[in-house]
């Protein structure tokens, strides 16, 4: 890395932290707990837009894997979510009609909050319908986590995200509020991943799942990306650079082993495709507040018209993260 | 009660307080250590929770920073105290405050009785160290260590190699010689006395002092120069990561703890609620006389540091993407490619799964789609049959088949007509075995009904083909195994040549090779290459074929082997 890339990347880094001091106008101020934090908590970033119904499910998940306090920015919802959340004790909760897309996909909202409150503490940021999975979740909390991480050095963890899908038809078995998306979404695909380096930020980009197999069998090239640093040992001149794909000071992109070892890694298991997928689909397209042009949205509408399944008999049903750790899409490394 | 416990405490006091108070309670005297850098008020805490123990004593505090001598200085104060204020103290035991005890003290006790005069402290000499990190050893105690190498790790790194490249060489001390070991040891009174207060203990401190690390290596070093009897071994069972610092463990290592018959274990996560309630209660299960077996539970750390440093070889996942020639293995397993034989045989792959009972997959480089066995769409890892989304990154379509499969032989064709660029990949992998019948593609130009002229051109472009992946499994980067057979060489003696890949495959089924399968039809074959050569094309990958007429030439076809007729 020569010192002129060096360099530009610090810039952009700079750049990205003004445009998210810029962007933090946009943010109203709704309920404020951010006082009851203490230092050790780890806490919980996510932008949202009408997602009521998963809400009580995903704070319960995430409050039982030992997540102190979740600052939850809200994108215009209209379903409620909002005064769900404002009675919510362990949530601080922004509101803002302003565009999606215009903050990069929520990340200028996200950027600021995580410079503002989470200075020196281990955030978690994902989306709604994502569920942190890691070694030994079943038997040791975040922190236990958290701490290991601190006393190994390391300042931020992988989880790639695997897409979750039900049996039958994407919208054949309704959700309901407060249960668990994973028992109707249970199927993944276990091994038709693809990655290469990013050698600009050192990041891994990973493709593949059942959106590449499903929807863009022709055009593997726009397949989404599936790597996520959701993890991270928060420190003020930190940013995220495109979603949670990746971040700056590059260094942190570094979550993969390169000498042929394993680093201890997890995975956000992606309970997208629910029931309410197809209606939601439309709803993004005609707002067009996604990510090239909704493209993504467009081309999973036209399959799933087409063939509402994306269940086939190679589908893997769910079990554990030891099933994800032998599978080999997710690793305990040296954490024993 | 001969046995007293001397605890350094830096952090999580509430969970140092209980195992204190369990010791005590058992009546075995504890004299705790504070790190001076604890607030006061948590240290005043911590005083006041155990002040209505009378065999709990705290000793002056001294400012701890990992690997100096201040942790030295620590202990020392520490069994100092313990000394003095506990005459009837016959063993004295370093634990810390992340350390929990898995026994009960009597069984400890008893223990110690049994070996009133035994001093267990890990002591190896430095040559035969086999743990060391950062490749010091012997230089802990020849360099000098001023700076701190967890906070001032350029200046610590810059200083080490500058009196390396000076040659400076400490003088060690006379009489001692260097070993190092854990830090957690079990003293007699006799021992330690002699260390704390013999006449030359100013010097060796004044020496240790710029050690590194010396509260592995300073009781280590000395007990060898008055202990009596040495047993080379720590009591408190530890595990070290491939980083040197200790595995923590956790609520669901209560099993494994349990049968490690260990006395004392560390460190303990401070939140494993588990863990404490069920090792500090006093409802503790039968006596229990068996040794201390820190090895029964090493498989589960070996494991974690084998993944962590060589990981599972042909996996490529988020988190580990080895760099070329870092794989330790390519792929996950071997797997067998062959080109050319579909083209001379019949029916080659059912042969391979009536002889071998392996499913074999027709072409997977092929261009229009991947041909998985059974003609599957999606196969093994919910991999898609797309021929666009295997293009798009060939290697991983690859690596990934073969780990998604493991435990279930992988064989495959391929052909100059085949996307070629997985070739270099495959030259270059342990795991593949490539049978190679070359010139072979010529048989279904010979058999096509287009007109001369493309297929001549076609000859020409798939032979230019064969020749570089031909050519890629020779040279010194080579590591798949390759059978490469001249088409005419090898229908010179074909059931031989089959007979050798069969047993590639599986050699336990070898023997049983009843059938060969069917030989295409090569009338006319020889006359098509000279026909070849005629229009100005040089096909020379087929070896020496007769430019025949009929079967009476000696073309291969008497070969023609059908063991069922």
């Amino acid at each position: 890395m020569g010192v002129l890339t060096s360099y530009r990347l610090r810039l952009q880094r700079k750049r990205w932290r003004i445009r998210a001091i810029r962007k933090r106008r946009e943010l109203r101020r709704v309920t404020d707990r951010t006082g009851t934090i203490r230092p050790e908590h780890v806490l919980l970033f996510a932008t949202l837009r009408n997602e009521r119904v998963r809400l009580p499910y995903f704070l319960d998940y995430y409050r039982k894997l030992g997540v102190s306090h979740f600052l939850i920015v809200d994108n215009g919802s209209d379903d409620g979510s909002r005064d769900y959340l404002r009675e919510q004790l362990d949530v601080s909760l922004w509101e803002t009609e302003a565009s999606y897309k215009r903050a990069r996909f929520g990340a200028d909202w996200m950027n600021w909050l995580l410079s503002r409150h989470g200075h020196g503490h281990w955030c978690l940021t994902v989306d709604v319908d994502e569920f942190f999975v890691y070694p030994f979740c079943d038997t040791r909390p975040i922190r236990a986590l958290t701490d290991w991480l601190d006393a190994s050095s390391i300042r931020s963890f992988g989880a790639m995200l695997l897409d979750m899908y039900p049996e039958g038809a994407v919208d054949d078995e309704p959700y309901r509020e407060g249960q668990d998306p994973l028992e109707i979404a249970s199927w993944f695909d276990a091994g038709n991943y693809t990655i290469e380096k990013n050698p600009r930020y050192g990041n891994l980009w990973i493709q593949g799942g059942a959106r590449a197999r499903a929807f863009f069998p022709e055009t593997p090239e726009r397949a989404p990306a599936l790597n996520k640093i959701p993890l991270v040992k928060w420190q003020r001149g930190y940013t995220y650079v495109s979603s949670t794909h990746m971040l700056l000071p590059r260094g942190l992109n570094n979550t993969y082993d390169e000498w042929g070892g394993e680093k201890a890694s997890g995975c956000l298991l992606h309970a997208k495709f629910l029931d309410n997928f197809m209606l939601k689909s439309v709803e993004e397209i005609e707002r067009n507040e996604h990510f090239a042009r909704s493209k993504e949205y467009k081309a999973y509408l036209a399959r799933l018209n087409e063939t509402p399944t994306l269940w086939h008999k190679w589908s893997e049903r769910y079990a554990n993260w030891q099933q994800l750790d032998a599978l080999g899409l997710m690793s305990r490394g040296n954490w024993a | 009660m001969s046995l007293g416990f001397c605890m350094l405490v830096h952090t999580a006091l509430h969970r140092a307080a209980q195992v204190a108070r369990h010791w005590a309670v058992a009546g075995c005297p504890v004299v705790i250590h504070v790190d001076r850098r604890v607030p006061k008020g948590e240290f005043d805490e911590l005083v006041a929770r155990l002040a209505h123990l009378e065999n709990i004593r705290f000793c002056p505090r001294h400012r701890c920073d990992w690997g100096t001598f201040s942790l030295v200085e620590a202990s020392q104060s520490a069994a100092r105290m313990m000394l003095s204020d506990f005459p009837e103290v016959n063993h004295v035991y370093l634990a810390s405050g992340a350390c929990l005890p898995l026994r009960p003290a009597r069984e400890l006790t008893a223990f110690l009785a049994a070996h009133p005069d035994t001093d267990f402290i890990e002591s190896v000499k430095t040559e035969d160290v086999p743990w060391t990190i950062g490749g010091l050893s012997h230089e802990r105690f020849a360099l000098r260590f001023p700076f701190s190498w967890k906070t001032q790790r350029r200046l610590f790194d810059r200083y080490v190699r500058l009196q390396r490249r000076l040659g400076v060489r400490r003088r060690i001390p006379a009489g001692i010689e260097p070993h190092l070991g854990s830090q957690w040891w079990c003293l007699t009174r006799r021992t330690l006395s002699a260390i704390l207060h013999n006449p030359r203990k100013a010097e060796f401190d004044r020496y240790f002092r710029r050690v590194w690390i010396p509260d592995e290596s300073y009781y280590q070093t000395l007990a060898r120069s008055y202990s009596r009897k040495i047993e080379s071994r720590s009591l408190t069972l530890s595990k070290f990561d491939f980083q040197g610092k200790p595995h923590v463990f956790y609520d669901d290592h209560l099993q494994l703890l349990r049968r490690s018959d260990c006395f004392v274990a560390r460190k303990i996560w401070p939140e494993a609620q588990k863990l404490y309630d069920s090792f500090l209660s006093d409802l503790q299960i039968v006596q229990n006389h068996a040794r201390p077996a820190p090895a029964r539970i090493d498989r589960v750390f070996a494991e974690a540091l084998h993944r962590r440093v060589r990981g599972r070889p042909g996996l490529y996942m988020q988190s580990r993407f080895p760099r070329d020639g870092w794989e330790n293995g390519r792929t996950a397993a071997c797997y067998s490619v062959f080109q050319g034989f579909d083209e001379i045989f019949e029916d080659f792959p059912d042969w391979v799964r009536r002889m071998t009972g392996v499913l074999p997959h027709g072409h997977l480089f092929a261009p229009s789609r991947v041909e998985f066995a059974g003609g599957e769409t999606v196969y093994a890892g919910a991999i898609s049959d797309s021929a666009t989304l295997r293009d798009y990154n060939p290697q991983a379509f690859l690596t990934n088949l073969i780990w998604a499969t493991r435990g279930e032989r992988q064989v495959f064709q391929f052909s100059p007509r085949d996307n070629q660029q997985i070739a270099p990949f495959m030259a270059g992998d342990a795991n593949a075995q490539i049978a190679i019948v070359s010139g072979a593609w010529a048989i279904p130009l010979f058999r096509s009904s287009l007109n001369f002229a493309d297929r001549r051109r076609e000859a020409a472009r798939l032979q230019k083909i064969e020749t570089r992946f031909l050519s890629s499994l020779h040279g010194p980067q080579v590591k798949a195994r390759a059978r490469i057979w001249p088409l005419a060489d090898f229908l010179a003696a074909p059931v031989e040549n089959l007979q050798e890949i069969a047993a590639d495959l599986g050699p336990h089924r070898a023997s049983r090779m009843t059938e060969a399968p069917a030989l295409t039809d090569l009338t006319g074959f020889g006359a098509f290459l000279q026909q070849l050569r005629n229009e100005g094309m040089q096909p020379h990958l087929m070896g020496e074929f007769p430019v025949e007429n009929d079967a009476e030439a000696g073309t291969p076809q008497p070969s023609r082997i059908d063991a069922a007729g």
